[in-house]
């Protein structure tokens, strides 16, 4: 194996249509080795699709690109070999034992009894291994899921909305796993939804109707976003919420508990219409699920 | 709780809805049935005639001229090989190349005119008795009233030539012999074809296909991974098969079980890779299912298990040929019941290995590497 190179996904232009219909538009992505990059947007936005085209699962109408220095468009065969791809739903065999399935991928790779073994004793397992994989939990697949995905030892991981559907304490473990692997070198692109998964990623690409909207770190992509967000104690937030989202200025109101967060591009348009309502606010940070609600809405204005 | 004509009328919506997007399946229903009809209607004819015959004369004089004349007229005979020797026609009949042999000795002629009655033999091939039936009923009056108009006798009188018949490899006529070999046939294509048919459709539901797309196995390892255990599946139904026709219906097995188990096995390839095809193209189980019937149905009524085959019209034969079945049936009765040799039996293998290899081609082309 070389060594990790500069970049491990670049890609250029990359389009996909499905019976008429753009579902990838023109997304161009860069991921550097090592990196956990992370993959938002609204469902439906493209992010499978644009996650298949880049192992080889899907071949792209328009566009150009390399993936670990490999043609996207000639080489998908040796991709896959180099890439590990957990789908968003489980695609193990249900009717295959724990063991059953990892031996079945280590034959597929190639890859000696013995790394069944120690994966199996990595999981913790190894006491249930002749468990139908059907049966096992949604966090507990999950995990099995991963695992067969890394047994080759990938130098990138793929993965299309992990999270979906496990407990908080199993996602925590996940995301654990998955900084250990870029440590090791590994990089990784995870598609999700949730914010603070998004957090957790060095580099965050958003993507709303197969456009790439924004990329940076979430730091940088707060910071363009250029929001204001104010916090707003108040005791009928239900009311106040109600009147606060029709006032000019404001663009999102979200109530928390009995607070809103309150937020707009201008500054000062936003505290005037707090005054207006006799409302008062202090100065918050603006979140990333903030940023991306706006950005959802204005995509949305666009296709409109 | 009362009968809602609202919920009912809802209910029925969702369904011609749901039956209109599946479009296979609506066409199917559409157009098989009457493509059945048509072709099923035209091909079958359960009284077939123009069966191909051998003359083995060694001396062709007006009476053997006469009397092939006079069966030719009957409209069952056609003689394909008017002037065969012995061995010839032998191994004509042993390949099934022809359904009759008449031997007319080298001093019938002879005979006849100094007024004796000598013997005259027809050989039938009796591996499918109700092929031959309807002319073998003819035979005697047909062939015994030429040879007398021949001579220039009334047709009662005596005496007259003798007419011998021999109903050869099943000599009583034992329909079991026919069908239970035959069945050999039919039930490997049901259970093969069927159960291969789901295999990469059964992929697809599960939502496995995507994961085994994405990891590094060829289209051709996936084939034979899928197909290599069905062949297994195929070789035990064949030995269950072969058994019970030898110890509940007493079938005889004259030939090589090797050379049967040979055929069976070139037989049970095609079979599943038939199934394959299949499942390259159906996006449901049930399309695959509804595949498999399209074809099994040809597969009984065409192949001559069910009707004889040389009663149906030209066009129909051809599309006989075609079908894997048809020459396993042929296969499977001339090494059982006929003790065929290898050389006997060699177009059908031909045929099967064309059939395997046309398959397996299509089916590795029809495979979809990717997701598109």
């Amino acid at each position: 194996m070389t060594a990790i190179p500069e970049t491990a996904i670049s890609i250029h232009g990359l389009t996909k249509s499905f019976s008429g219909r753009k579902v990838v538009d023109d997304v161009s992505l860069q991921v550097a080795g090592g990196e956990i990059a992370g993959f938002l947007g609204p469902n439906g936005s493209g992010k499978t699709t644009c996650i298949r085209m880049i192992c080889g699962l899907l071949t792209p109408d328009a566009g150009t690109g390399t993936v670990l220095g490999l043609d996207v468009l000639r080489h998908q065969r040796q991709i896959r070999r180099q890439v590990g791809y957990m789908t968003q739903r489980f695609s193990f065999y249900e009717d295959l034992s724990i063991e059953e399935n990892l031996n079945f991928v280590a034959g597929l790779y190639h890859l000696p009894r013995q790394v069944v073994a120690d994966t199996l004793a990595d999981l913790g397992l190894t006491s249930r291994r002749r468990q139908l994989a059907g049966s096992l939990s949604g966090g507990w697949k999950q995990r099995l899921a991963l695992a067969a995905c890394i047994m080759h030892k990938p130098r990138l991981l793929l993965l299309d909305e992990p999270t979906a559907g496990v407990d908080p304490k199993a996602r925590r473990q996940f995301w654990d796993e998955i900084h250990q692997r870029a440590a090791g070198g590994m990089t990784v692109l995870v598609s999700t939804h949730y914010m603070d998964e998004a957090e957790r990623c060095h580099r965050i690409h958003y993507i709303a109707y197969g456009r790439l909207v924004i990329s940076g770190t979430v730091a940088e992509v707060i910071a363009n976003a250029g929001l204001t967000t104010l916090t707003v104690e108040t005791a009928e937030p239900g009311q106040l919420a109600a009147r606060l989202r029709r006032a000019p200025g404001v663009d999102q109101v979200e109530p928390f508990g009995t607070s809103l967060h309150v937020t707009g591009s201008d500054p000062a348009a936003l505290r005037a219409a707090l005054a207006a309502h006799d409302a008062t606010g202090t100065a918050a940070e603006t979140s990333l699920e903030d940023v991306f609600i706006r950005l959802m809405g204005q995509s949305d204005d666009n296709i409109r | 709780m009362s009968l809602s004509l609202i919920r009912l009328g809802a209910l029925l919506r969702k369904e011609f809805i749901q039956m209109r997007r599946d479009r296979v399946t609506f066409a199917m229903m559409l157009a098989v049935p009457i493509m059945q009809l048509l072709l099923f209607g035209f091909a079958i004819n359960t009284d077939p005639k123009q069966l191909p015959a051998a003359l083995v004369a060694p001396v062709q004089d007006r009476f053997t001229r006469a009397m092939s004349v006079a069966l030719e007229n009957t409209g069952y005979y056609r003689f394909v090989a008017p002037d065969a020797t012995a061995a010839e026609a032998e191994r004509l009949l042993s390949q099934g190349q022809v359904a009759f042999v008449v031997t007319v000795p080298g001093n019938f002629g002879e005979r006849l005119l100094r007024g004796e009655s000598p013997q005259m033999l027809i050989e039938a091939d009796a591996t499918d008795p109700a092929a031959a039936s309807g002319a073998i009923s003819t035979l005697g009056t047909v062939g015994a009233q030429a040879l007398r108009r021949e001579l220039g006798q009334p047709a009662s009188s005596a005496p007259g030539p003798e007419i011998v018949v021999h109903r050869r490899y099943n000599p009583e006529g034992i329909t079991q012999y026919n069908i239970v070999p035959g069945l050999l046939g039919i039930i490997l294509q049901m259970t093969m074809v069927m159960m291969t048919s789901m295999a990469l459709t059964r992929e697809i539901e599960r939502g496995t296909m995507e994961n085994l797309l994405a990891m590094p196995a060829t289209p051709a390892e996936i084939m034979l991974g899928k197909i290599a255990p069905f062949i297994g599946v195929g070789a035990v139904q064949m030995l269950v098969i072969i058994g019970a026709a030898g110890m509940i219906f007493d079938v005889p097995f004259i030939g090589s079980p090797w050379l049967l188990f040979s055929g069976v096995l070139a037989f049970v390839l095609v079979l599943v890779l038939l199934g394959y095809l299949i499942s390259t193209m159906a996006r449901t189980q049930m399309q695959a299912m509804q595949l498999s019937i399209f074809i099994f149905l040809p597969s009984v009524l065409l192949s001559g298990f069910m009707f004889p085959f040389r009663g149906m019209p030209g066009w129909a034969q051809v599309l006989g040929e075609v079908l894997p079945v048809t020459h396993l049936l042929r296969l499977v009765r001339a090494v059982m019941l006929k003790g065929a040799q290898p050389g006997d039996v060699a177009g059908h293998f031909l045929a099967l290995a064309i059939m395997a290899v046309v398959l397996g081609t299509l089916a590795l082309f029809r495979f979809r590497k990717t997701l598109d």
